[in-house]
């Protein structure tokens, strides 16, 4: 958002660096139930990003003062591992992981119906092994994934994906390039079944106009990333189905 | 047969999909929203007469009143246990509800950490506080034998139709098995069959997907295990 650069973030003919339109996601690869010893996980590829997620629970809530007697807690931790970028990254807590994890807390909060487990606890880790822009989307996209596949009874699958602004036009899902030398990331979330919005932030300049632009491109791909997340899932039971016959 | 093949088509949904538009009622792991039957966990589609719910295929064990259930006893209090059922909830054992009379502060001596216990559900109530027991028929201390653990999905599996799945086991491995309903499984047997009767158990659970399990099944005990004497008995 901050940097400079004589890069051409997108040619004449709308063209972006890595080949795609303003309106093309990166490829997506979403694979359900990779873990064994969680109870339910995915792994998710959005470009260059490469994200696990696992849950576990519903289970006794510990610390004890983090209880609620109504309904379940759920808690998210987000994790960068010390290799996932091409610098080094402190390993760790840091502030940028507590407000993602607190985020998609948030975000996964208003699908996953609390009420049915009152004092207990779902938590989701999230690694990511690789980053290129957009793992908070990536992030949420997997523990998701992993959530229906840990049998945790919920309204929908969340799908998230970012739109954007780099030189000057609007783009859907950036990747890191655009993402530093852009003027504006829109990270969203949203509930498929009734296009709620679960996640929204902004980070640089837009005008209103461009915004409820990008908004409408990434509600869009949103459908999308949900239609491959229902697909994985399926997958898994078909799959198991084939091997065992 | 044509009710086994109606149960390998049926469909598998996802949380979010649509079970129905067309005004019938939300089953289990449904919900209605904006007159649509929705699904709420990964499961197989499953129709009853006027409701339509989801059968999950996956999840945590959730007690229910009158569940017989297999639990681990986790922690000791002067006056109750802790016991692990596999919920996400702890189930006190209270002395009152032991077949034994036990002083106060005296519980170490009757069960230890660790000791297997077949229980029976007393209770759950709303806010999910459960009562466990021991003080009926068959209910008891598990010594000796192995304790496998399943999901609590595959139970209905393992039991079989009216039992025809775990009879097999039971009568081909010569193992004593009592399966609770948290996805606990007990058998004590030989070495060897009870061995096999795990390796069984094990592969109900990963091919619980697929039609006649309880021949499969066969087949891999009948390979493992020569039937000789015991065979005509089961027949």
């Amino acid at each position: 958002m901050s940097g400079h650069t004589d890069m051409v973030l997108v040619d004449e003919n709308g063209m972006r660096i890595d080949g795609r339109t303003a309106e093309q996601h990166r490829p997506i690869k979403i694979e359900a139930g990779v873990l064994h010893n969680a109870d339910g996980s995915a792994y998710v590829e959005i470009g260059k990003n490469k994200v696990l997620a696992a849950v576990y629970g519903p289970r006794e809530c510990h610390p004890r003062h983090l209880q609620n007697p109504e309904k379940a807690i759920v808690q998210v931790k987000y994790n960068m591992e010390a290799y996932s970028v091409s610098d080094r990254k402190r390993p760790g807590t840091d502030r940028r992981s507590i407000e993602i994890s607190k985020i998609t807390a948030e975000a996964l909060e208003k699908v996953v119906l609390t009420e049915l487990y009152p004092r207990a606890s779902i938590d989701v880790y999230i690694e990511i092994l690789q980053a290129n822009a957009g793992t908070r989307c990536a992030g949420l996209t997997a523990a998701s994934v992993a959530l229906a596949d840990a049998g945790i009874p919920m309204r929908d699958i969340v799908p998230a994906i970012a739109a954007g602004k780099a030189d000057g036009k609007v783009l859907l899902d950036l990747n890191k390039e655009e993402d530093n030398y852009g003027q504006a990331d829109v990270p969203i979330a949203i509930v498929p079944s009734t296009d709620e919005i679960v996640l929204l932030q902004m980070d640089g300049n837009m005008t209103r106009a461009e915004l409820d632009h990008a908004i409408e491109l990434a509600v869009n791909a949103c459908h999308e990333v949900h239609d491959l997340q229902v697909d994985a899932l399926k997958r898994r039971y078909s799959k198991d189905r084939e091997a065992s016959e | 047969m044509e009710r086994r093949n109606a149960r390998q088509t049926r469909e598998i949904v996802v949380p979010g999909d649509v079970l129905d538009g067309t005004g019938m009622k939300p089953g289990d792991y449904a919900y209605v929203q904006g007159g649509k039957v929705r699904a709420s966990v990964m499961g197989v589609r499953n129709v009853f007469q006027n409701t339509v719910g989801v059968i999950p295929l996956r999840g945590c064990y959730m007690p229910t009143s009158g569940d017989t259930v297999i639990g681990v006893i986790v922690d000791i209090g002067p006056s109750n246990w802790l016991v692990d059922i596999g919920a996400p909830y702890p189930a006190p054992l209270h002395v009152n509800e032991v077949p034994w009379k036990v002083e106060f502060g005296d519980t170490s001596r009757y069960l230890g950490m660790g000791n297997v216990v077949l229980l029976k559900v007393l209770s759950v109530d709303e806010s999910k506080k459960i009562q466990v027991t021991m003080k009926d028929s068959g209910l008891r201390r598990l010594e000796g034998g192995r304790l496998v653990k399943v999901s609590h999905s595959k139970v209905s599996r393992i039991i079989g139709k009216s039992g025809s799945m775990i009879s097999m086991l039971k009568n081909m491995t010569d193992c004593r098995i009592t399966v609770g309903q948290n996805g606990m499984v007990w058998v004590d047997g030989d070495e060897e069959n009870a061995d096999v009767a795990v390796r069984a158990i094990r592969m109900i659970e990963e091919k619980a997907q697929c039609g006649n399990l309880t021949d499969l099944v066969r087949e891999f005990i009948e390979s493992k295990l020569p039937q000789s004497e015991i065979d005509e008995g089961d027949e």
